[in-house]
């Protein structure tokens, strides 16, 4: 026998004879002669453990890791040191094995790191309660969208921010593609890289639903949330949130106190490896009074028989596996050890270090962008920004691959998704980029040509 | 057991678990006083690193695990993950890539990722795979979404889908989410769903079957083949939840009985770890005619190198940010690989064997609804030990005592008091002994004294949980008491 089964062949007689059956072949005879003949699996023999490491190195070896180019991407996807002991805690097979906490009295472990994920999520987001998390920042921004559609039945007119990040955008779209009766709108970006909000007032009438907005947004230009959500309050319609960034939140001020009233955000900043784009977390807060239309597990705290405080998955009837076709949502987990690597990388920062970490990042970003105006770079957006901002830089927008090649991946080549940006490149700068890293970026973007030939020698 | 609070009711003021580097000194203008938190993170911990170990170390004792006991979650497929898994994915190369460098940057994540679409495809017998779905439920959605652009291009979406009475109840939800009516259709004596049944319910108006095989009774659908072909003469689709798919590798593919789309739980059959509910990964794959409504953006292949495409126009968009839980698809990847074509069919078979061992040895003892033959798992029923008012819970709750996670208890819903049992391929005969010894020792304690089956658990670190008053008075965060630390809110 080979993979991973433990069975002997003295094993296997054993147990038929107890079944009553000659053979294994024997158990699936009731299935029909015509799909067995066919079922063979065209793939080749397994391997050794050692092979497989060799065969997955050999992957991994042909992209450009943490030690590869310096790399000043975020749109999305964010770099940021991780502490050891969230990966320890992550190994932790009672943790990592474990499944959707049905029997609470031996699942306290995750349900109480749940709780406690809730609970960070809450006071980041400034809002009174949060789920136990969504798949990702944007399917989080698409479920809260039809959350929006449940607090305020009937209405239909869904705006976007065109500078809230397109892959979010399109997540919604997507959601909203089975449910003919929505129809969204889009919100201009101005000259400072905000969300255009004058007219808002006049346009947004008694049908719409919601706003989204990203904070900070795509451009990494921090919003003015508060000037949206009089408009829409006005309205009665409701203000979302989408921060793909949310380290930021420890910084400025948080969608909640902004008077959002639905805010995600993407948790990967908070302990989790970039991995290509996935896994990441959805964090999910919104007011109390809403809280019978959120979607997704909630954890909520109880006793026992003998008083002793525990835990338990409460208001399980918004559940699909309760409320069937008539549930808040088809979602049927969280993503439970992304949550638990935010949940003990916010415990180890804590109130001290995320707030420093988070000027580290500040004070970072508005160097770099300082010493790239002060070589010829302009931004491009004079808006508030936190950790990214976009430079006009032409050539090197242009030679981008060429560049990354040379060692240098210069920000992201906004163009791409924004074609009235072209030129324009998407840099993001946090504590994890070193000062020499930095002085190369200046380099290429001030003179992509020769920067490229010098690091060819 | 060692008690633990909760890590905010942890700390002293000013400590810090984790040094961060120093704020660089640079002239660099505040943010705008409107702009700026002032609620200084009040209610934040502040704890030191060993005391934040050890915290999260003692809660993950208070966990059972499928890798410190047997975790026989029917329909989740609780099989052994690899440690080798764990490795391979934090490679560098695979843990620290960012999703937007250059494609040639990322030729080797992008290679993984068209050879593990190349098996799935090997796997279910179907044309294309999309990698996107974040979890089997998103799968579905994906697959319900598929099904109603397919039909939408050839004039309307149609209005109804079809669902057997015994499937999870994520398939109606999923449903409903991409607007279709849910009709249900019932399974016959058996537990199977007879192809009379389907075709009497197939008009035009119906948009798909969603059928779930092996079903969620662990039981094969015989007449799967004489049900697609009745679900295509009225021009529907037929969604397949793939959840069960451990049941059938090299026994049956789902593209040769007929199916037109599928999900796959990476997380169950090819062995993610499910983290006490996730990441998983649910990767959805389809007949040739459904592949041009696949999300963006689409690996494409470029002579030697491999891309993203989003040249796609009847793409019904993108279902989360990115490309899917990359980190997954490398364990299944290597799952998949370690084990290799005769290493999954021979999974399947051992998780057979053991499913059906464990009934073999279970029957008369514990109520058999259904004596159909039976593959991955077994549902049995509280129903023998009724007389002496001991009921699934409580049977459920007592194994907990003896070292072992609960069954899937009262799912199906076709089978009153359900208990269903999935013991995968990974554990010896010597566990599977020990699991069914425990179930019989407790329909013994059912008739000698059920008090001590209807107060289980003793044993673990809580007794039953008051859920009745977590729901009526929910408390869903943990407050501050003092009143400085009030947290930042409108």
């Amino acid at each position: 026998m080979s993979g991973y089964s433990p069975h002997t062949p003295e094993d296997v007689a054993a147990m038929l004879a107890a079944i009553g059956v000659e053979s294994i072949d024997d158990l699936f005879a009731h299935v029909p002669a015509s799909l067995r003949a066919r079922a063979a699996i065209d793939l080749p023999p397994g391997l050794t453990e050692p092979e497989l490491r060799r065969h997955l190195a050999g992957f991994a070896a042909r992209n450009a890791g943490a030690l590869g180019p310096a790399v000043f991407l975020g749109a999305g996807a964010y770099p940021h040191w991780i502490p050891a002991v969230v990966d320890q805690v992550l190994l932790r097979s009672e943790f990592a094995t474990a499944y959707t906490p049905y029997q609470p009295e031996v699942s306290q472990g995750t349900l109480q790191a749940i709780f406690e994920f809730q609970t960070f999520a809450a006071l980041l987001l400034g809002l009174d309660v949060a789920n136990a998390s969504m798949y990702d920042g944007a399917s989080a921004t698409a479920e809260a969208v039809l959350m929006a559609r449940r607090v305020l039945p009937g209405r239909r007119t869904v705006w976007l921010a065109r500078a809230l990040h397109p892959h979010y955008r399109a997540t919604v779209k997507t959601y909203l593609r089975g449910l003919g009766d929505v129809q969204i709108r889009e919100l201009p970006f101005g000259p400072d890289g905000r969300t255009d909000v004058t007219g808002l007032d006049s346009a947004v009438g008694p049908d719409a639903l919601c706003v989204v907005l990203g904070q900070p947004n795509v451009f990494g230009v921090l919003e003015d949330i508060g000037g949206v959500t009089a408009a829409m309050r006005a309205v009665g319609a409701l203000t979302i949130t989408a921060t793909t960034e949310p380290l930021a939140l420890a910084l400025v001020r948080s969608p909640g106190a902004c008077g959002a009233d639905i805010a995600v955000a993407e948790g990967q900043s908070f302990g989790l490896p970039l991995a290509y784009g996935g896994p990441g977390v959805g964090l999910f807060a919104t007011h109390e009074r809403h809280v019978r239309n959120m979607p997704g597990r909630i954890v909520g705290e109880t006793a026992d028989a003998r008083g002793r405080r525990g835990y338990v998955l409460t208001l399980a009837t918004r559940e699909q596996h309760i409320r069937r076709e008539r549930a808040t949502s088809n979602i049927c987990t969280n993503q439970g050890l992304c949550a638990l690597a935010v949940t003990v990388y916010l415990s180890l920062l804590g109130r001290n270090g995320l707030r420093r970490l988070a000027d580290v990042n500040y004070q970072a970003a508005h160097a770099a962008a300082r010493r790239l105006e002060a070589a010829g770079v302009p931004r491009v957006f004079p808006g508030p920004f936190f950790n990214e901002f976009v430079v006009h830089a032409p050539d090197a927008a242009a030679d981008w691959e060429g560049l990354a090649e040379d060692g240098i991946v210069a920000g992201f080549p906004l163009a791409r998704w924004y074609p009235e940006l072209s030129g324009s490149l998407l840099v993001c700068v946090t504590e994890t980029h070193a000062p020499d890293q930095v002085d190369r970026l200046v380099t290429a973007l001030a003179a992509p040509g020769r920067a490229a030939r010098s690091a060819r020698g | 057991m060692l008690d633990e609070p909760l890590i905010f009711e942890r700390g002293s003021r000013g400590r810090i678990g984790w040094p961060v580097p120093p704020v660089p000194d640079g002239a660099v203008p505040d943010l705008p006083p409107e702009l700026r938190r002032d609620d200084d993170l009040a209610g934040l911990p502040e704890v030191g690193e060993l005391e934040t170990l050890r915290h999260f170390l003692r809660l993950s004792q208070w966990n059972y695990s499928a890798a410190t006991t047997l975790y026989p979650l029917g329909s989740c497929t609780m099989k052994y993950n690899p440690v080798v898994n764990e490795e391979v994915a934090r490679l560098p190369g695979f843990a620290g890539l960012h999703p937007l460098v250059p494609e040639r940057l990322a030729q080797g994540a992008l290679e993984l990722l068209a050879a593990l679409e190349s098996a799935l495809a090997a796997v279910s017998g179907l044309d294309a795979v999309c990698l996107q779905p974040a979890a089997g439920a998103h799968g579905e959605l994906l697959g319900m979404l598929l099904v109603r652009a397919y039909h939408v291009d050839r004039g309307a979406p149609r209005r109804r889908v079809l669902i057997p009475s015994s499937a999870h109840g994520t398939n109606p939800a999923s449903a409903t989410l991409c607007g279709y009516e849910v009709r249900e259709v019932p399974a016959d004596a058996r537990g199977l769903l007879p192809a009379s049944a389907v075709a009497a319910a197939m008009d035009e108006s119906v948009a798909a079957l969603m059928i779930t095989n092996p079903n969620t009774l662990g039981l094969f659908e015989e007449e799967m083949e004489a049900i697609t072909a009745a679900v295509h003469a009225r021009g529907g689709l037929v969604y397949m939840d793939g959840a069960n798919l451990n049941a059938i590798m090299g026994v049956a593919k789902p593209g040769d009985m007929g199916v037109d789309v599928m999900q796959f739980n990476l997380h169950k059959t090819f062995s993610t770890p499910h983290g006490g509910g996730g990441p998983g990964a649910g990767p959805v794959a389809v007949r040739s005619p459904l592949a041009e409504y696949l999300p963006v953006p689409r690996l494409a292949r470029r002579g030697e190198t491999l891309g993203w495409s989003d040249d796609a126009p009847k793409s019904v968009g993108r279902l989360r940010s990115f490309y899917g839980n990359f980190g997954i698809l490398v364990r299944a990847y290597a799952y998949m690989s370690r084990l290799g074509g005769p290493g999954l069919a021979e999974a399947t078979r051992l998780a057979v064997l053991n499913a059906n061992y464990l009934r073999a040895r279970l029957r008369g003892t514990y109520y058999l609804p259904y004596d159909t033959p039976s593959l991955h798992e077994c549902v049995f029923s509280d129903r023998h030990l009724q007389e002496y008012d001991v009921h699934t819970l409580d049977v459920a709750k007592r194994l907990l005592d003896y070292g072992f996670y609960a069954p899937t208890i009262y799912f199906p819903l076709v089978v009153k008091g359900a208990l269903m049992i999935e013991p995968t391929e990974t554990e010896t005969r010597e566990t599977l002994d020990e699991f069914a010894n425990a179930m019989l020792r407790i329909a013994e304690e059912a008739r000698t004294e059920p008090a001590t089956v209807r107060d289980a658990p003793h044993n673990t670190r809580v007794a039953r949980l008051d859920e009745t008053r977590a729901a009526r008075r929910p408390v869903l965060r943990w407050r501050p008491a003092d009143p400085e630390k009030t947290g930042e809110s409108a």
